[in-house]
């Protein structure tokens, strides 16, 4: 009995310690001078990396997400004799859900789990160490370079796969299931609306970028510096990434479901 | 004009534990400009251990680390890294950028930090190239160059800053014995011809002893024996000289403390 109080007393600081330690990384992130051009050799490689090498998943997810929501849509919609509105359902459960959540998730099991795993081995070789030996902050000129690729790059990726996503549904749903592409659009025009759709989806994306990419950063900074230590800190990466994504999607729809 | 230290680095009571283990236990070691200090001791004696806190990449527990007169753990964050541009460390592992060619691993500290010209810094870089007889190999990855050939890189690396101070951390742990004698001799001719203050920690006793100018021996925590290569090659001291000439047996038990062997068998 007394064992397992101290093993969840030293668990719940063990929690805390890593709570305290990953919020001071994220201030030593924000905390560095806003320095675009210097940095932007290695933010644009980065961009390269993270978004760019995303796009591929990115856009075959969505575009089957698009199909299968279409599909779904038009079987459940047919029973209650309103088809017409399959535009409409698709659009709205893309852009202001399935967008940002699904591409969050895809980010964080392709793209965070890469960076954790890069800086994990980055440490694990000694190069951080030695950058630092150099007079060289690793804070500003790795973790923070990649804080902002992430940033930029995943609000655009969900863009990318809301656009697919729709196209995707388009394509089951008037070019093969027979819905009136007139009807289709239409519908779709008159109930989205830029901001509490369009741009709600565009801030869910925003807010999981900035979770997903510290959970990635901070994970390889403070990794175990053996292969154990590496593969549990790409694991948590995903995990607790798409944790936090689920978490904050509930929260941000919470607050402004208002809207809708 | 102010006068410079005699003693570049100059540590003195260091305490440092690790987890339930003293490191150091009030350690007093004193670096001549110039000169190449060895430090040695038996693997766990915490000699990777003292570079790093002379480079503040550690923090000791109390005691004092001072690099030309600074006190190393008092600086502030940009006053500590001009201190460390003065420093290199080659690290026993190389730590060479893997995504870099020797070229760019090279240059990386130049670019960071000086505002030079591509040209000159082209110019430099390979100096620095040629200086470890790797000129040839600039456009190599990483990945592609022996043991020998990445810690030759990373000395061209470590000394990229022009530094003060040199550490080098186990530089001829798994080389083979050409390599070995490249590395010494570059470590002997760099310190004399860049006039260089040099550390070099090690556990190989007679390529150590062969350029020291002065050596340390530490075990337990402490300094056990310091002074010349050959006086401590030649004492008599029992953990000394079982360290120097390699003794499977001696202070150091070669067994590790057990009950007697024949009651362990019996009581299987």
């Amino acid at each position: 009995m007394v064992n397992f109080f101290e093993r969840l007393g030293s668990k719940t600081i063990g929690l805390l310690h890593a709570s305290g330690q990953s919020g001071l990384f994220l201030l030593r992130i924000l905390w560095q001078k806003p320095d675009f051009v210097r940095i932007w050799p290695v933010l644009s490689e980065q961009l390269y990396f993270v978004g760019v090498l995303s796009f591929l998943i990115v856009v075959v997810a969505g575009l089957f997400i698009g199909m299968v929501v279409g599909l779904q849509g038009y079987h459940t919609l047919q029973k209650f004799g309103a088809i017409s509105q399959v535009g409409q359902l698709l659009a709205l459960s893309i852009t202001r859900e399935l967008g940002p959540v699904l591409t969050a998730l895809l980010f964080a099991g392709r793209a965070g789990s890469a960076l954790t795993a890069e800086i994990g081995l980055m440490k694990a070789t000694e190069q951080l160490a030695s950058m630092d030996m150099m007079g060289v902050d690793p804070m500003r000129r790795i973790i923070y370079p990649r804080f902002w690729a992430g940033m930029i790059a995943l609000p655009v990726l969900g863009l990318i796969f809301s656009m697919v996503a729709i196209y995707g549904g388009y394509w089951v749903t008037v070019q093969w299931l027979g819905v009136d592409p007139g009807s289709f659009w239409s519908n779709m025009q008159s109930a989205v609306d830029f901001r509490t759709d369009v741009l709600s989806g565009v801030i869910k994306s925003i807010v999981f970028a900035f979770l997903v990419i510290w959970v990635a950063l901070y994970q390889g900074f403070e990794c175990n510096p053996t292969a154990e230590g590496i593969s549990q800190a790409t694991t948590r990466t995903v995990v607790y990434g798409s944790l936090a994504v689920l978490g904050f999607d509930f929260l941000l729809t919470a607050m402004m479901i208002g809207g809708w | 004009m102010s006068v410079q230290p005699d003693h570049l680095v100059d540590i003195s009571n260091l305490c440092f534990r690790y987890r339930d283990r003293d490191i150091f236990n009030n350690v007093n070691i004193t670096v001549p400009r110039g000169k190449i200090v060895a430090i040695m001791g038996p693997s766990g004696s915490g000699k990777t251990t003292l570079l790093r806190l002379i480079g503040g990449l550690l923090l000791p527990d109390s005691g004092q680390i001072k690099v030309n007169d600074q006190d190393v753990h008092s600086l502030k964050k940009p006053q500590l890294c001009g201190l460390r541009r003065k420093m290199g460390l080659l690290f026993q592992s190389g730590a060479l950028f893997s995504h870099l060619t020797v070229f760019e691993n090279v240059a990386f500290p130049l670019k960071e930090h000086t505002d030079l010209p591509p040209q000159l810094l082209h110019d430099l870089v390979l100096m620095k190239l040629e200086a470890v007889g790797l000129r040839g190999a600039a456009q190599m990855m990483p990945g592609e160059l022996s043991g020998g050939m990445a810690r030759r890189v990373a000395l061209a690396r470590a000394m990229a800053l022009d530094p003060e101070l040199m550490m080098y951390d186990e530089p001829f742990t798994g080389q083979d014995p050409i390599s070995m004698g490249v590395l010494l001799r570059l470590i002997k001719h760099l310190n004399r011809l860049l006039n260089l203050t040099s550390i070099v920690v090690s556990h190989d006793v007679e390529e150590t002893c062969s350029i020291a100018d002065y050596v340390y021996l530490m075990a337990h925590g402490s300094i056990i024996g310091e002074g010349k290569p050959q006086d401590l090659l030649a004492s008599t001291q029992p953990q000394i000289s079982q360290f120097m000439h390699g003794e499977a047996d001696g202070a150091v038990p070669f067994h590790y403390p057990a009950k007697p062997y024949l009651e362990d068998l019996l009581d299987g």
